[in-house]
Protein backbone atom coordinates (compact mmCIF):
# COMPACT_ATOMS: atom_id res chain seq x y z
CA UNK A 1 0.00 0.00 0.00
CA UNK A 2 2.31 2.14 0.95
CA UNK A 3 5.86 3.33 -0.35
CA UNK A 4 7.76 2.94 3.15
CA UNK A 5 8.12 -0.58 4.76
CA UNK A 6 5.05 -1.54 6.31
CA UNK A 7 4.62 -0.81 10.43
CA UNK A 8 1.68 -3.06 10.35
CA UNK A 9 0.42 -5.79 7.90
CA UNK A 10 -2.29 -7.89 8.38
CA UNK A 11 -2.59 -11.12 6.17
CA UNK A 12 -5.47 -13.00 5.85
CA UNK A 13 -6.46 -12.86 9.41
CA UNK A 14 -9.63 -14.78 10.92
CA UNK A 15 -10.58 -14.41 14.19
CA UNK A 16 -13.13 -17.36 15.50
CA UNK A 17 -14.49 -16.98 19.36
CA UNK A 18 -15.80 -20.28 20.32
CA UNK A 19 -18.19 -19.86 23.84
CA UNK A 20 -18.03 -22.42 26.60
CA UNK A 21 -21.19 -23.94 24.82
CA UNK A 22 -19.53 -24.21 21.43
CA UNK A 23 -21.04 -21.41 19.36
CA UNK A 24 -19.02 -20.31 17.16
CA UNK A 25 -18.82 -16.50 15.98
CA UNK A 26 -16.75 -15.02 13.72
CA UNK A 27 -15.72 -11.46 14.49
CA UNK A 28 -12.76 -11.32 11.96
CA UNK A 29 -13.54 -13.04 8.91
CA UNK A 30 -10.40 -12.61 6.57
CA UNK A 31 -8.74 -9.19 6.96
CA UNK A 32 -5.75 -7.67 5.21
CA UNK A 33 -3.99 -4.41 5.32
CA UNK A 34 -1.02 -3.32 5.63
CA UNK A 35 0.13 0.51 7.08
CA UNK A 36 3.42 2.22 5.92
CA UNK A 37 5.57 4.00 7.99
CA UNK A 38 4.38 8.00 9.23
CA UNK A 39 0.86 7.07 8.10
CA UNK A 40 -1.96 8.38 10.16
CA UNK A 41 -4.58 5.66 9.39
CA UNK A 42 -8.50 5.84 10.47
CA UNK A 43 -10.11 2.41 10.16
CA UNK A 44 -14.31 3.41 10.17
CA UNK A 45 -17.01 0.62 10.06
CA UNK A 46 -19.86 -0.19 11.50
CA UNK A 47 -20.97 -1.36 14.92
CA UNK A 48 -19.65 -4.89 15.26
CA UNK A 49 -17.77 -5.30 11.94
CA UNK A 50 -14.60 -6.54 14.54
CA UNK A 51 -12.86 -2.99 15.01
CA UNK A 52 -12.18 -3.55 18.64
CA UNK A 53 -11.01 -7.17 17.87
CA UNK A 54 -8.87 -5.86 15.05
CA UNK A 55 -7.40 -3.61 17.69
CA UNK A 56 -6.89 -6.30 20.35
CA UNK A 57 -4.73 -8.43 17.67
CA UNK A 58 -2.74 -5.88 17.09
CA UNK A 59 -1.90 -5.10 20.68
CA UNK A 60 -1.39 -8.61 20.81
CA UNK A 61 -3.81 -9.05 23.88
CA UNK A 62 -5.43 -12.17 21.80
CA UNK A 63 -3.92 -14.02 18.92
CA UNK A 64 -5.59 -14.18 15.39
CA UNK A 65 -7.04 -18.16 14.65
CA UNK A 66 -5.50 -17.73 11.39
CA UNK A 67 -3.04 -15.84 9.23
CA UNK A 68 -0.59 -13.53 10.27
CA UNK A 69 -0.10 -10.51 12.05
CA UNK A 70 3.44 -8.40 11.99
CA UNK A 71 3.94 -5.33 13.89
CA UNK A 72 7.72 -3.78 13.30
CA UNK A 73 8.11 -7.02 12.19
CA UNK A 74 7.42 -9.05 15.41
CA UNK A 75 4.36 -10.99 15.79
CA UNK A 76 3.01 -8.96 18.82
CA UNK A 77 1.46 -11.93 20.16
CA UNK A 78 3.68 -14.25 20.34
CA UNK A 79 6.94 -11.93 20.40
CA UNK A 80 4.81 -10.27 23.15
CA UNK A 81 7.77 -8.67 25.40
CA UNK A 82 9.93 -7.25 22.38
CA UNK A 83 6.93 -4.72 22.30
CA UNK A 84 7.40 -3.34 25.40
CA UNK A 85 6.77 0.48 25.21
CA UNK A 86 6.34 0.17 21.34
CA UNK A 87 3.01 0.74 21.76
CA UNK A 88 1.04 4.35 22.60
CA UNK A 89 -2.46 3.53 23.12
CA UNK A 90 -5.50 5.81 24.07
CA UNK A 91 -8.69 3.77 24.75
CA UNK A 92 -12.41 4.78 24.30
CA UNK A 93 -12.40 5.23 27.84
CA UNK A 94 -9.78 6.91 29.33
CA UNK A 95 -8.69 3.79 31.96
CA UNK A 96 -7.33 5.74 34.15
CA UNK A 97 -6.20 3.52 37.24
CA UNK A 98 -8.53 6.14 39.92
CA UNK A 99 -5.78 5.40 42.83
CA UNK A 100 -3.48 7.33 40.71
CA UNK A 101 -3.11 10.88 40.47
CA UNK A 102 -3.04 12.66 36.93
CA UNK A 103 0.52 12.65 37.09
CA UNK A 104 0.90 8.98 38.75
CA UNK A 105 -1.06 7.94 35.53
CA UNK A 106 0.69 9.71 33.34
CA UNK A 107 4.59 8.43 34.63
CA UNK A 108 2.79 4.49 34.05
CA UNK A 109 4.38 2.93 30.87
CA UNK A 110 8.00 4.68 32.11
CA UNK A 111 7.35 3.30 35.31
CA UNK A 112 7.22 -0.43 33.33
CA UNK A 113 10.63 0.53 31.23
CA UNK A 114 11.97 1.57 34.13
CA UNK A 115 12.94 5.46 34.69
CA UNK A 116 14.50 6.68 37.40
CA UNK A 117 11.44 8.33 39.39
CA UNK A 118 12.63 11.84 38.69
CA UNK A 119 12.90 11.38 34.88
CA UNK A 120 9.47 9.92 35.10
CA UNK A 121 8.22 13.11 36.47
CA UNK A 122 9.68 15.42 34.59
CA UNK A 123 8.96 13.55 31.66
CA UNK A 124 5.16 13.06 32.25
CA UNK A 125 5.02 16.39 33.65
CA UNK A 126 6.05 18.00 30.10
CA UNK A 127 3.13 15.89 28.14
CA UNK A 128 0.67 17.05 30.79
CA UNK A 129 1.80 20.28 30.30
CA UNK A 130 1.23 20.36 27.05
CA UNK A 131 -1.54 19.07 27.02
CA UNK A 132 -2.87 21.93 29.50
CA UNK A 133 -3.29 19.92 32.61
CA UNK A 134 -0.39 22.01 34.68
CA UNK A 135 -1.67 22.82 37.61
CA UNK A 136 -3.76 19.15 37.99
CA UNK A 137 -0.81 16.48 38.14
CA UNK A 138 -2.35 15.59 41.79
CA UNK A 139 -5.60 15.49 40.59
CA UNK A 140 -7.13 12.33 40.86
CA UNK A 141 -9.07 11.21 38.13
CA UNK A 142 -12.37 11.42 39.93
CA UNK A 143 -11.75 14.87 40.12
CA UNK A 144 -10.80 15.97 36.49
CA UNK A 145 -13.76 16.23 33.77
CA UNK A 146 -14.24 13.34 30.98
CA UNK A 147 -12.09 15.80 28.29
CA UNK A 148 -9.46 16.21 30.69
CA UNK A 149 -9.36 12.38 31.47
CA UNK A 150 -9.18 11.73 28.00
CA UNK A 151 -6.34 14.42 27.90
CA UNK A 152 -3.84 12.47 30.92
CA UNK A 153 -4.95 9.34 28.63
CA UNK A 154 -3.00 10.81 25.70
CA UNK A 155 -0.09 12.12 28.10
CA UNK A 156 0.51 8.77 29.10
CA UNK A 157 0.76 7.42 25.52
CA UNK A 158 2.72 9.90 24.74
CA UNK A 159 5.40 9.65 27.67
CA UNK A 160 6.70 6.46 26.85
CA UNK A 161 7.34 8.00 23.07
CA UNK A 162 6.18 4.98 21.50
CA UNK A 163 6.96 3.51 17.89
CA UNK A 164 2.96 3.34 16.99
CA UNK A 165 0.08 5.13 18.47
CA UNK A 166 -3.48 3.62 18.73
CA UNK A 167 -6.76 5.27 19.62
CA UNK A 168 -9.79 3.28 20.09
CA UNK A 169 -12.70 5.16 19.52
CA UNK A 170 -10.62 7.78 21.62
CA UNK A 171 -12.99 11.04 20.92
CA UNK A 172 -16.66 8.80 20.95
CA UNK A 173 -17.70 9.59 24.33
CA UNK A 174 -17.11 12.96 24.75
CA UNK A 175 -19.30 16.04 23.79
CA UNK A 176 -18.65 17.53 20.13
CA UNK A 177 -16.80 20.21 20.44
CA UNK A 178 -14.41 18.85 23.50
CA UNK A 179 -13.96 15.58 21.07
CA UNK A 180 -13.22 18.20 18.29
CA UNK A 181 -10.63 19.85 20.37
CA UNK A 182 -8.75 17.17 21.43
CA UNK A 183 -9.17 15.23 18.24
CA UNK A 184 -7.01 18.41 16.82
CA UNK A 185 -4.94 18.16 20.13
CA UNK A 186 -3.89 14.85 19.68
CA UNK A 187 -3.66 14.64 16.03
CA UNK A 188 -1.06 17.97 15.97
CA UNK A 189 0.93 15.92 18.53
CA UNK A 190 1.05 13.14 16.38
CA UNK A 191 2.34 15.31 13.32
CA UNK A 192 4.65 17.01 15.95
CA UNK A 193 6.02 13.47 16.67
CA UNK A 194 5.61 11.91 13.36
CA UNK A 195 4.32 8.65 14.85
CA UNK A 196 2.52 6.30 12.89
CA UNK A 197 -1.18 6.34 13.92
CA UNK A 198 -4.22 3.84 13.71
CA UNK A 199 -7.43 5.59 14.82
CA UNK A 200 -10.21 3.09 15.00
CA UNK A 201 -14.01 4.96 14.99
CA UNK A 202 -17.46 4.73 13.72
CA UNK A 203 -17.44 8.44 13.16
CA UNK A 204 -16.76 9.04 9.52
CA UNK A 205 -17.06 12.20 9.17
CA UNK A 206 -14.33 11.83 11.94
CA UNK A 207 -12.29 9.08 10.22
CA UNK A 208 -11.70 11.76 6.90
CA UNK A 209 -11.35 14.56 9.11
CA UNK A 210 -8.17 12.58 10.79
CA UNK A 211 -6.43 10.31 8.57
CA UNK A 212 -4.14 10.39 5.78
CA UNK A 213 -5.42 7.06 4.61
CA UNK A 214 -9.07 5.67 5.64
CA UNK A 215 -9.89 2.12 5.44
CA UNK A 216 -13.37 1.24 5.45
CA UNK A 217 -14.43 -2.36 7.12
CA UNK A 218 -17.28 -4.69 6.36
CA UNK A 219 -18.80 -6.99 8.55
CA UNK A 220 -17.40 -9.35 8.75
CA UNK A 221 -14.74 -7.81 8.74
CA UNK A 222 -12.30 -7.09 5.20
CA UNK A 223 -11.75 -3.99 3.66
CA UNK A 224 -14.40 -2.60 1.52
CA UNK A 225 -12.36 0.60 0.55
CA UNK A 226 -8.74 1.81 0.91
CA UNK A 227 -8.56 5.55 -0.05
CA UNK A 228 -6.26 8.55 0.62
CA UNK A 229 -7.72 11.26 2.10
CA UNK A 230 -5.82 15.01 1.21
CA UNK A 231 -5.18 17.08 4.20
CA UNK A 232 -7.18 20.38 3.46
CA UNK A 233 -9.59 18.87 1.66
CA UNK A 234 -12.99 21.20 1.13
CA UNK A 235 -16.06 20.96 2.92
CA UNK A 236 -17.85 19.49 -0.28
CA UNK A 237 -15.53 17.13 -1.05
CA UNK A 238 -15.58 16.01 2.40
CA UNK A 239 -19.57 15.96 2.48
CA UNK A 240 -19.30 14.12 -1.08
CA UNK A 241 -16.06 11.36 0.49
CA UNK A 242 -18.61 10.87 3.63
CA UNK A 243 -21.89 10.34 1.66
CA UNK A 244 -19.52 7.78 -0.61
CA UNK A 245 -18.38 5.93 2.34
CA UNK A 246 -22.21 5.69 4.29
CA UNK A 247 -23.10 3.64 0.75
CA UNK A 248 -20.02 1.68 0.90
CA UNK A 249 -21.00 0.65 4.52
CA UNK A 250 -24.48 0.29 3.76
CA UNK A 251 -24.04 -1.97 0.61
CA UNK A 252 -21.32 -4.04 2.49
CA UNK A 253 -19.45 -4.79 -0.84
CA UNK A 254 -15.92 -4.51 -1.89
CA UNK A 255 -14.74 -0.93 -3.54
CA UNK A 256 -11.82 -1.94 -5.90
CA UNK A 257 -9.87 1.68 -6.27
CA UNK B 1 -18.36 -6.66 41.42
CA UNK B 2 -21.15 -8.91 40.21
CA UNK B 3 -21.94 -12.27 42.46
CA UNK B 4 -23.88 -12.21 44.78
CA UNK B 5 -21.10 -12.54 47.64
CA UNK B 6 -19.86 -9.04 47.19
CA UNK B 7 -23.95 -8.10 47.68
CA UNK B 8 -23.47 -9.54 50.76
CA UNK B 9 -20.05 -8.64 51.76
CA UNK B 10 -21.02 -4.89 50.92
CA UNK B 11 -24.29 -5.02 52.98
CA UNK B 12 -22.03 -6.42 56.04
CA UNK B 13 -19.00 -3.75 55.56
CA UNK B 14 -21.60 -1.06 55.46
CA UNK B 15 -23.15 -1.90 58.35
CA UNK B 16 -20.33 -1.89 60.24
CA UNK B 17 -19.20 1.71 58.40
CA UNK B 18 -22.77 2.87 59.73
CA UNK B 19 -21.83 1.40 63.30
CA UNK B 20 -18.31 3.02 63.12
CA UNK B 21 -19.44 6.49 62.42
CA UNK B 22 -21.94 6.54 65.31
CA UNK B 23 -19.25 5.47 67.78
CA UNK B 24 -17.03 8.40 66.23
CA UNK B 25 -19.81 10.93 66.63
CA UNK B 26 -19.81 9.91 70.06
CA UNK B 27 -16.35 10.60 70.46
CA UNK B 28 -16.44 13.80 68.51
CA UNK B 29 -19.63 14.76 70.47
CA UNK B 30 -22.74 14.86 68.43
CA UNK B 31 -25.82 14.96 71.08
CA UNK B 32 -27.92 11.96 69.87
CA UNK B 33 -25.97 9.13 70.48
CA UNK B 34 -24.96 10.42 73.64
CA UNK B 35 -28.38 10.74 74.95
CA UNK B 36 -29.14 7.36 73.74
CA UNK B 37 -25.94 5.94 75.85
CA UNK B 38 -27.43 8.15 78.94
CA UNK B 39 -31.01 7.06 78.65
CA UNK B 40 -29.30 3.06 78.58
CA UNK B 41 -27.85 3.94 81.63
CA UNK B 42 -30.76 5.58 83.30
CA UNK B 43 -32.54 2.46 82.82
CA UNK B 44 -29.97 0.46 84.43
CA UNK B 45 -29.10 2.24 87.04
CA UNK B 46 -33.27 2.32 88.19
CA UNK B 47 -32.98 -1.20 87.58
CA UNK B 48 -30.44 -1.66 89.89
CA UNK B 49 -32.24 -0.09 92.48
CA UNK B 50 -35.13 -2.43 92.19
CA UNK B 51 -33.84 -5.51 91.58
CA UNK B 52 -31.29 -8.25 93.02
CA UNK B 53 -27.23 -6.25 92.56
CA UNK B 54 -25.83 -10.24 90.90
CA UNK B 55 -29.01 -9.54 88.15
CA UNK B 56 -28.16 -5.72 87.61
CA UNK B 57 -25.43 -4.31 89.73
CA UNK B 58 -25.23 -0.35 89.85
CA UNK B 59 -23.39 1.55 87.58
CA UNK B 60 -20.32 2.30 89.99
CA UNK B 61 -20.04 -1.53 90.17
CA UNK B 62 -19.79 -1.89 86.86
CA UNK B 63 -17.17 0.66 86.55
CA UNK B 64 -15.09 -0.12 90.07
CA UNK B 65 -14.57 -3.97 87.82
CA UNK B 66 -13.75 -2.17 85.19
CA UNK B 67 -11.45 -0.68 86.75
CA UNK B 68 -10.29 -3.35 88.60
CA UNK B 69 -9.73 -5.42 84.92
CA UNK B 70 -8.19 -2.24 83.41
CA UNK B 71 -5.49 -1.68 85.97
CA UNK B 72 -4.53 -5.15 88.13
CA UNK B 73 -1.46 -6.77 85.56
CA UNK B 74 -2.33 -10.28 86.43
CA UNK B 75 -6.06 -9.47 84.70
CA UNK B 76 -4.08 -7.26 81.97
CA UNK B 77 -2.31 -10.07 81.18
CA UNK B 78 -5.65 -11.97 80.31
CA UNK B 79 -6.62 -8.87 77.95
CA UNK B 80 -3.29 -9.13 76.31
CA UNK B 81 -3.26 -13.15 75.74
CA UNK B 82 -6.81 -13.19 74.25
CA UNK B 83 -6.00 -9.97 72.19
CA UNK B 84 -2.26 -11.63 70.76
CA UNK B 85 -4.61 -14.31 70.06
CA UNK B 86 -7.38 -13.08 68.03
CA UNK B 87 -4.30 -11.03 65.71
CA UNK B 88 -2.45 -14.44 65.53
CA UNK B 89 -5.59 -16.57 64.41
CA UNK B 90 -6.36 -13.61 62.38
CA UNK B 91 -2.64 -12.68 60.76
CA UNK B 92 -2.81 -16.95 60.54
CA UNK B 93 -6.06 -16.86 58.41
CA UNK B 94 -4.88 -14.14 56.33
CA UNK B 95 -2.26 -15.49 54.78
CA UNK B 96 -3.78 -18.61 53.80
CA UNK B 97 -7.01 -16.77 53.22
CA UNK B 98 -5.50 -14.38 50.67
CA UNK B 99 -3.58 -17.07 49.01
CA UNK B 100 -6.45 -19.07 48.10
CA UNK B 101 -8.09 -15.87 47.14
CA UNK B 102 -5.65 -15.11 44.61
CA UNK B 103 -5.03 -18.39 43.44
CA UNK B 104 -9.06 -18.57 42.84
CA UNK B 105 -8.43 -15.35 41.44
CA UNK B 106 -6.44 -16.16 38.47
CA UNK B 107 -6.86 -19.51 37.71
CA UNK B 108 -10.81 -20.77 36.52
CA UNK B 109 -9.95 -24.58 37.55
CA UNK B 110 -9.01 -23.22 41.14
CA UNK B 111 -11.97 -21.25 41.25
CA UNK B 112 -14.29 -23.89 40.30
CA UNK B 113 -13.36 -26.35 42.52
CA UNK B 114 -12.50 -24.16 45.51
CA UNK B 115 -15.37 -21.56 46.07
CA UNK B 116 -18.30 -24.68 46.88
CA UNK B 117 -16.36 -25.71 49.20
CA UNK B 118 -16.00 -22.36 51.10
CA UNK B 119 -19.46 -21.70 50.72
CA UNK B 120 -19.95 -24.79 52.48
CA UNK B 121 -17.33 -24.32 54.83
CA UNK B 122 -19.35 -20.47 55.64
CA UNK B 123 -22.14 -22.35 56.68
CA UNK B 124 -20.44 -24.35 59.70
CA UNK B 125 -21.12 -22.33 62.86
CA UNK B 126 -18.46 -21.19 64.77
CA UNK B 127 -19.23 -23.84 68.06
CA UNK B 128 -18.92 -26.85 65.37
CA UNK B 129 -15.57 -25.65 64.81
CA UNK B 130 -15.76 -25.72 68.83
CA UNK B 131 -16.40 -29.28 68.59
CA UNK B 132 -14.21 -30.66 66.20
CA UNK B 133 -11.16 -28.31 67.33
CA UNK B 134 -11.71 -30.48 71.05
CA UNK B 135 -11.62 -33.78 69.01
CA UNK B 136 -9.02 -33.27 66.87
CA UNK B 137 -6.29 -30.94 68.62
CA UNK B 138 -5.33 -31.55 72.68
CA UNK B 139 -3.25 -28.36 72.84
CA UNK B 140 -5.44 -25.40 73.76
CA UNK B 141 -3.46 -22.69 71.99
CA UNK B 142 -3.73 -24.80 69.03
CA UNK B 143 -7.25 -25.71 69.37
CA UNK B 144 -7.96 -21.60 69.50
CA UNK B 145 -5.81 -21.47 66.99
CA UNK B 146 -7.68 -23.19 64.40
CA UNK B 147 -10.82 -22.18 65.79
CA UNK B 148 -10.16 -19.03 64.44
CA UNK B 149 -8.38 -20.06 61.08
CA UNK B 150 -11.40 -22.24 60.08
CA UNK B 151 -14.00 -18.98 61.06
CA UNK B 152 -11.89 -16.36 59.40
CA UNK B 153 -10.28 -18.05 56.09
CA UNK B 154 -13.42 -18.42 54.25
CA UNK B 155 -14.05 -14.55 54.80
CA UNK B 156 -10.58 -13.50 53.43
CA UNK B 157 -10.71 -16.09 50.35
CA UNK B 158 -13.80 -15.01 49.24
CA UNK B 159 -13.58 -11.06 49.93
CA UNK B 160 -9.75 -11.21 48.38
CA UNK B 161 -11.38 -13.03 45.48
CA UNK B 162 -13.80 -10.54 44.92
CA UNK B 163 -11.89 -8.12 44.91
CA UNK B 164 -9.59 -9.57 42.42
CA UNK B 165 -12.50 -10.16 40.30
CA UNK B 166 -13.40 -6.88 40.46
CA UNK B 167 -10.19 -5.13 38.90
CA UNK B 168 -11.96 -4.33 35.19
CA UNK B 169 -10.23 -6.32 32.26
CA UNK B 170 -9.78 -2.80 30.54
CA UNK B 171 -6.82 -2.25 33.48
CA UNK B 172 -5.42 -5.35 32.33
CA UNK B 173 -5.47 -4.72 28.78
CA UNK B 174 -4.05 -0.98 29.03
CA UNK B 175 -1.50 -2.47 31.09
CA UNK B 176 -0.41 -4.99 28.97
CA UNK B 177 -0.69 -2.97 26.31
CA UNK B 178 3.06 -1.49 27.79
CA UNK B 179 4.17 -4.83 28.43
CA UNK B 180 5.14 -4.95 32.16
CA UNK B 181 6.66 -8.01 34.46
CA UNK B 182 4.72 -10.14 35.76
CA UNK B 183 5.78 -8.51 39.14
CA UNK B 184 4.88 -4.39 38.00
CA UNK B 185 1.16 -5.77 36.76
CA UNK B 186 1.29 -7.08 40.92
CA UNK B 187 2.83 -4.25 42.24
CA UNK B 188 0.89 -1.60 39.59
CA UNK B 189 -2.56 -3.32 39.63
CA UNK B 190 -3.55 -5.81 41.17
CA UNK B 191 -2.55 -4.79 44.70
CA UNK B 192 -3.85 -1.49 45.13
CA UNK B 193 -7.31 -3.10 42.79
CA UNK B 194 -7.31 -5.49 45.63
CA UNK B 195 -6.39 -3.04 48.82
CA UNK B 196 -9.75 -1.90 49.48
CA UNK B 197 -11.06 -5.88 50.03
CA UNK B 198 -8.23 -6.40 52.00
CA UNK B 199 -9.56 -4.02 54.50
CA UNK B 200 -12.83 -4.59 54.37
CA UNK B 201 -11.86 -8.52 55.10
CA UNK B 202 -10.24 -7.36 58.08
CA UNK B 203 -13.00 -5.06 59.42
CA UNK B 204 -15.36 -8.00 59.11
CA UNK B 205 -13.01 -10.74 60.30
CA UNK B 206 -11.69 -8.51 63.49
CA UNK B 207 -15.77 -8.51 64.54
CA UNK B 208 -15.93 -12.48 63.67
CA UNK B 209 -12.45 -12.84 65.71
CA UNK B 210 -13.28 -11.20 68.46
CA UNK B 211 -17.04 -13.46 69.11
CA UNK B 212 -15.08 -16.44 68.02
CA UNK B 213 -11.86 -15.95 70.34
CA UNK B 214 -14.16 -15.87 73.64
CA UNK B 215 -16.32 -18.99 72.50
CA UNK B 216 -12.93 -20.91 71.60
CA UNK B 217 -11.37 -19.82 75.41
CA UNK B 218 -14.09 -21.35 76.78
CA UNK B 219 -12.76 -24.60 76.10
CA UNK B 220 -9.87 -25.44 78.30
CA UNK B 221 -7.56 -22.04 78.30
CA UNK B 222 -6.62 -21.26 81.76
CA UNK B 223 -6.30 -17.67 80.89
CA UNK B 224 -7.84 -15.06 78.70
CA UNK B 225 -11.16 -13.34 79.01
CA UNK B 226 -13.02 -16.27 78.09
CA UNK B 227 -12.22 -17.70 81.08
CA UNK B 228 -12.22 -14.59 83.24
CA UNK B 229 -16.44 -14.30 81.77
CA UNK B 230 -16.70 -18.14 82.55
CA UNK B 231 -15.35 -17.53 86.60
CA UNK B 232 -17.31 -14.95 86.26
CA UNK B 233 -20.62 -16.57 85.54
CA UNK B 234 -19.71 -19.39 88.42
CA UNK B 235 -19.42 -16.98 91.10
CA UNK B 236 -22.10 -14.78 89.64
CA UNK B 237 -20.34 -11.92 89.32
CA UNK B 238 -22.48 -10.08 87.11
CA UNK B 239 -20.46 -6.56 86.99
CA UNK B 240 -16.89 -8.51 85.90
CA UNK B 241 -18.93 -10.11 83.23
CA UNK B 242 -19.96 -7.03 82.03
CA UNK B 243 -16.22 -5.54 82.65
CA UNK B 244 -14.37 -8.09 80.40
CA UNK B 245 -17.61 -8.05 77.61
CA UNK B 246 -16.93 -4.23 77.62
CA UNK B 247 -12.91 -4.68 77.09
CA UNK B 248 -14.10 -6.54 74.07
CA UNK B 249 -16.53 -3.77 72.67
CA UNK B 250 -13.66 -0.96 73.52
CA UNK B 251 -11.02 -3.34 71.51
CA UNK B 252 -12.95 -3.74 68.94
CA UNK B 253 -14.12 -0.21 68.41
CA UNK B 254 -10.76 0.90 68.45
CA UNK B 255 -9.62 -1.36 65.99
CA UNK B 256 -12.22 -0.71 63.81
CA UNK B 257 -11.74 2.90 64.18
CA UNK B 258 -7.75 2.48 63.03
CA UNK B 259 -8.99 0.66 59.93
CA UNK B 260 -10.83 3.23 59.19
CA UNK B 261 -8.21 5.85 59.92
CA UNK B 262 -5.86 3.82 57.29
CA UNK B 263 -8.79 3.54 54.80
CA UNK B 264 -9.08 7.16 54.79
CA UNK B 265 -5.35 7.56 54.40
CA UNK B 266 -5.20 4.51 51.74
CA UNK B 267 -8.07 4.89 49.69
CA UNK B 268 -8.17 8.73 49.70
CA UNK B 269 -8.34 8.32 45.53
CA UNK B 270 -12.00 7.15 45.91
CA UNK B 271 -14.66 9.53 45.33
CA UNK B 272 -16.85 11.01 48.04
CA UNK B 273 -20.14 9.37 47.76
CA UNK B 274 -19.45 6.27 46.11
CA UNK B 275 -18.39 3.19 47.66
CA UNK B 276 -15.52 2.99 44.48
CA UNK B 277 -14.59 -0.38 43.38
CA UNK B 278 -14.06 -2.24 46.58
Amino acid sequence: MSGSAAVVAMTNVRRVYTSVDGDRFVAIEDLSLEVGEGEIVAIVGKTGCGKSTTFNLLLGLEAPTYGSIKVLGKDPYGDFDYFRSKFGVVFQTDRLLPWRTALQNATLGLEVLGYLESQQKEIARYWLEKLELGGFEEAYPHELSGGMRQRVAIARAFSMSPEILFADEAFGHLDQSTAKRLREVFLNLVAETKKTCLLITHNIHEAIEVGSRLIVLGKPSRVLYDVRTPVGVSRAQAADLEDRILTIIEANEVVQV
Amino acid sequence: MASGVTDTKVATSTEQGDALSRVLTVVVGKKEPIISLLVVLAIWQTLSFFLPKYFFPSITTIVASFAEVVTTPELIGDTVITISRIFLGLLLAFITGALVGILMGFSRLVEKYVLPVLHFIMGIPALSWVVFAIIWFSHVEMRIAFILLAGCLPNYALIIHDGIKGIPKEYYDMLRAMRPSRGQLFQKLILPGVLPSVLTSWKVNLGLATRVVIVAELVGATQGIGKKLLLAQELFRMSQAIAWTLILVVFLLLTQAILLLLEHRLLRWRPAKEGGMG
